[in-house]
């Protein structure tokens, strides 16, 4: 979708706020809210993919205003809302008021070390042969979702080259709205700073992006 | 707690993030979905275990074994494995170099993705727009924010981190740091040139 979340080549979000020797948490509150985003997905009740469009679905100038791991909880609170984990009133309340749900999974503090370092790898074995091979000249389709998907505006519509083929992945357009994981190749695809943004650009600047197989086609 | 009043200025609002996050750890922990403990060992691991030490670790690594160095950028994840870092937001690693021609940038203009087994939980800026709206269409411009100015004539390569794939910087080992242990050669290698919005250090100018 065309959300906030999208931002490469907007402008006017001023200066990079650079700290020196940044804190890994600013608040207490950070530690927390990473803590339970992690725990709570290791439920099982969403995927990766479909966490991530909880979170570009939020309101754009919410989005753009909100400290990124207020982002997370804000996906949260609907990701458990969804999913019958909690509900509204609950969450105002900040009490339970129903019986939990059954969930797949629970993480325990036992298996945080197994389960971290483990890791969710999200290759899959290939269903179809690669359409593209490295070197080809491709263009990424003009395309726009109202669901989730991963090619960035900027790139929509460009001409660029393969330049790695990486193997088949989960496929995030299906797997964030219950279409499963549909493997589909991944490519890295690069274009040239002058092909992405015109003439005036920077010629010496590419800039890559990796993209599903579906996202392109024969230039 | 002192440490739930935040840093800047939007006290109010960081407040009221900081009761909605209790009020959802309190449920969670409450309906039983989530073990306290667990929770604890999550925040444990990040402040503790997994930073840009080990990354940094891996690029001394590059710097001092030319066989190394070709197994990180032929396959990265195993690599990076040697050193026992792998896991969560690390499982597809793939390593680029720079070199006096090229420059390596890493963004992620979708959300936050970053190489988390190698160099920890972003920084605030990683995930910010303005880095991920510039990065891409104004990467030498970022780089000056940074106090990184490289030669016109280099080539400057941005990775949009779209997929699955987590990108390393390899950055480039500086000059005048013969003869330095991997260790002290570790000393020199920055989160930040890890990203690729920083070089790797003088080791003259970071003695101390």
């Amino acid at each position: 979708m065309n959300g906030a979340q999208d931002l490469g080549g907007m402008m006017g979000f001023g200066p990079i706020e650079i700290e020196r020797n940044e804190p890994i948490f600013h608040a207490t509150w950070e530690k927390r809210a990473l803590a339970i985003t992690l725990a709570t997905g290791f439920c099982g009740l969403w995927n990766g993919d479909i966490g991530r469009h909880a979170r570009e679905t939020l309101p754009p100038a919410a989005y753009l205003s909100k400290r990124y791991y207020d982002i997370w909880i804000s996906a949260l609170e609907k990701l458990t809302v969804f999913t019958g984990m909690l509900d509204v009133v609950e969450l105002r309340e900040g009490k339970a008021l129903t019986p939990p749900r059954e969930v797949p999974n629970k993480l325990l503090a036992a298996d945080v070390a197994r389960v971290l370092a483990r890791g969710a790898p999200y290759d899959r074995p290939a269903t179809a042969p690669a359409a593209f091979a490295f070197g080809d000249t491709i263009r990424a389709k003009v395309m726009n979702p109202t669901t989730h998907t991963r090619l960035p505006r900027y790139a929509r519509g460009k001409i660029g080259v393969i330049e790695a083929v990486r193997g088949a992945f989960v496929f995030p357009d299906s797997n964030a709205h219950g279409g499963g994981e549909d493997p589909r190749w991944v490519y890295t695809v690069r274009f040239t700073a002058r092909e992405l943004w015109g003439d005036e650009a920077d010629a010496t600047v590419t800039v890559s992006i990796d993209a599903w197989e579906p996202y392109l086609e024969r230039a | 707690m002192s440490e739930d009043h935040d840093h800047g200025h939007d006290h109010s609002e960081l407040s009221e993030v900081a009761l909605r996050v209790r009020a959802l750890e309190t449920l969670l922990v409450e309906k039983g979905y989530v073990d306290p403990a667990a929770l604890d060992a999550l925040v444990e691991t990040y402040e503790l275990k997994v930073g840009p030490r080990n990354g940094a670790r891996v690029v001394a690594r590059a710097w001092t074994d030319p066989a190394y160095r070709e197994r990180l950028l032929r396959d990265a994840t195993a690599a990076v494995a040697e050193f026992g870092y792998s896991g969560r937001q690390g499982e597809h690693l793939v390593a680029v170099a720079n070199s006096p021609d090229q420059h390596n940038l890493v963004v992620c203009t979708l959300c936050s993705c970053y190489p988390w087994s190698v160099l920890g939980l972003p920084p605030v800026w990683y995930k910010a727009p303005s880095y991920r709206s510039r990065a891409v269409i104004d990467p030498r411009g970022v780089l000056a924010e940074f106090g990184v100015t490289l030669p016109a004539t280099t080539n400057i390569r941005v990775w949009d981190s779209t997929a699955e794939m987590r990108y390393l910087v390899v950055p480039e080992r500086p000059s005048d740091s013969e003869g330095l242990s991997e260790q002290q050669l570790a000393a020199l290698v920055t989160r930040d040139s890890m990203i690729g919005v920083g070089l790797a250090l003088s080791p003259v100018g970071s003695a101390s």
